[in-house]
């Protein structure tokens, strides 16, 4: 990584690349790099059909699908709502604007503790809208609608602040030329709009659904937690280190970090395109 | 990924003038609106509403006696030590990171970037368990620890680890952006004029990036306080020991002790606030 050649390095007028290098890449090593490969060799002692039976066991599969699925569903929803927010957002003016635009913030700064309790306080079948929506026959609390709303409220803030510079940065001139050659609103939003607006909408959407994936705190009291129902993978992993089966644990955590790593390649990819389409 | 959003990017003034033919008549724009209100409000209000409501629900006595109980004292102390720890460490890495990226061309930048990315892609109990496999009892160095009698598993070495890790990239997140932006020319002007490499960094470097520096410390800071998932892999929910107040607010929750959990996520919910409150502001600073 500290590869110089000498035209690069006569360009160096600065002082202190390798002294802020060494620094960086040795802090980085000691506090995440290691750590992290612990995972890695662990798993050497761990054989084949030992993964294999752990990896496939019907309890680990369905911690995986509600994961997986909670995860999608919810950041597909934040697609939508992040898209109006963002819209509202950039092209309108109106009251209280500026309290709007920090609330959205808020998923971001909240621990994720608070966010689980009181969503389920709120969503539990004596909650404010839990009990609206139980004569309905509507239960979200211990279901995995419940998962799918805080991975919801958990997300927004990806979709939103993507798609907000995308929105801002925006020409009116092609919007213009539409409406001059007799497009209404609507027809020039999806001919017009959509498309530049679609790689920000991904990158959010992959955002969202990424950190839905991982998460802990804001599911862990909304879900209830039944095998094969509600328990989402992260969840798994801990009830197998609270049993120290750390074999098991590390066989779960690996393909968790497998797909959380492949979400980051798509992503960096998704955040090159969406740049080189806004330039 | 929490902070992969520069704050330059969110606050750009705007630029576009509007004109009937792009704008939408204002029934469509009221009912947009209106619209996003309400999902804000149900999404996003009404969770921060519930807590104070629940908190208060058998009155200031109970909610008072939750905050001086000795255990919510100590997790509170906790929680603090442990941000004093662990942001002044990843802050000065931050800088430090951001100064090697940005300030010289080197091979393998983009991998790097991507490396310091990494505890945002993995999960909170991920990032939790690596530390119970290196050090746990029946971690790599479990038994020499024992024999050592040290403990950083269930103890308070565990957690600043955790959370050191969790919350390592948000400082150098936020700067790396910024700086790129704003290229080496006025640095290599001062280097030019004489100034010293310290004073390059305090008189030139450090005055232009302080906003997004705070930015990026404030959000560490929320995350350090408020982690959940990793730390409660670490901490063995020792009362009044190893105690944070995330993990306060899950264990009064467990014992059903509605209002005082509800009393403690009060607290972090000020947090929270104090840090979107420091957020609007500086931005707007940075804008103008």
């Amino acid at each position: 990584m500290t590869v110089t050649n000498t035209s690069a390095a006569q360009r160096r007028v600065l002082p202190g690349f390798g002294l802020t290098m060494g620094f960086s890449v040795l802090y980085l090593s000691l506090v995440v790099l290691l750590p992290l490969s612990a995972l890695l060799f662990n798993s050497t002692g761990l054989s084949w059909s030992k993964f294999w039976d752990v990896a496939t066991d019907p309890r680990v599969l369905a911690s995986y699908r509600v994961s997986l699925g909670t995860a999608a569903a919810a950041a597909l929803v934040d697609g939508f709502l992040g898209l109006l927010l963002a819209w509202v957002l950039v092209r309108y003016d109106f009251p209280g604007k500026r309290i709007f635009d920090a609330l959205i913030d808020l998923p971001f700064a909240l621990p994720t503790a608070v966010a689980g309790v009181s969503l389920t306080a709120l969503y539990s079948a004596n909650g404010w809208i839990g009990s609206m929506l139980d004569p309905l026959g509507i239960k979200v609390a211990y279901t995995p609608l419940g998962i799918t709303i805080a991975l919801m409220f958990i997300g927004i803030p990806f979709v939103v602040r993507t798609v907000q510079p995308v929105l801002e940065d925006m020409e009116k001139d092609m919007e213009e030329a539409a409406a001059t050659l007799g497009a209404g609103r609507l027809r020039t939003f999806f001919t017009i709009l959509l498309p530049e607006l679609f790689p920000p909408l991904l990158t959010g959407f992959a955002l969202a659904f990424a950190r839905g994936i991982g998460e802990y705190g804001s599911v862990v009291f909304i879900s209830g937690n039944m095998p094969m129902r509600t328990e989402i993978a992260p969840l798994l992993i801990m009830s197998k280190l609270e049993q120290y089966d750390y074999a098991g644990a590390t066989a779960v955590a690996l393909i968790l970090l497998l797909i959380s790593f492949l979400m980051l390649l798509v992503i960096n990819t998704l955040q090159r395109w969406a740049r080189k389409t806004s330039s | 990924m929490a902070g992969t959003v520069p704050i330059y990017a969110a606050a750009r003034p705007k630029k576009s003038s509007s004109s009937p033919a792009t704008t939408e008549s204002s029934i469509v724009k009221w009912v947009l609106i209106g619209a996003a209100g309400l999902v804000l409000f149900w999404l996003i209000a009404l969770p921060l509403i519930i807590v104070l409501t629940e908190s208060l629900k058998k009155g200031w006595d109970v909610y008072l006696a939750a905050l001086i109980d000795p255990d919510a004292r100590s997790a509170l102390r906790l929680t603090l030590l442990i941000a004093a720890i662990t942001v002044p460490l990843n802050t000065v890495f931050g800088v430090i990171a951001a100064w090697a990226i940005t300030k010289f061309r080197f091979r393998g930048k983009g991998m790097l970037i991507t490396l310091i990315d990494l505890p945002f892609a993995v999960s909170p109990v991920i990032g939790g368990m690596i530390f119970v496999l290196i050090f746990g009892a029946r971690g790599w160095f479990g038994p020499w620890l024992s024999d050592h009698d040290i403990k950083v598993v269930f103890a308070l070495p565990g957690i600043i680890l955790a959370t050191l890790f969790i919350t390592f990239p948000f400082v150098a997140r936020e700067l790396i952006p910024l700086m790129e932006d704003q290229g080496t020319q006025e640095e290599e002007a001062a280097i030019t004029l004489g100034a010293r490499g310290w004073q390059v960094f305090f008189r030139v470097t450090l005055p232009n990036i302080k906003w997004g520096l705070l930015y990026g410390i404030i959000l560490c800071n929320a995350r350090a306080m408020g982690e959940f998932g990793a730390v409660s892999v670490v901490s063995g929910h020792i009362r009044g020991e190893t105690n944070t107040l995330p993990l306060h607010v899950e264990i009064l929750y467990n014992e059903y002790q509605f209002s005082a959990s509800f009393a403690v996520a009060s607290l972090l919910l000020l947090l929270a606030l104090v840090t979107m409150i420091i957020k609007s502001w500086v931005t707007r600073k940075s804008v103008h």
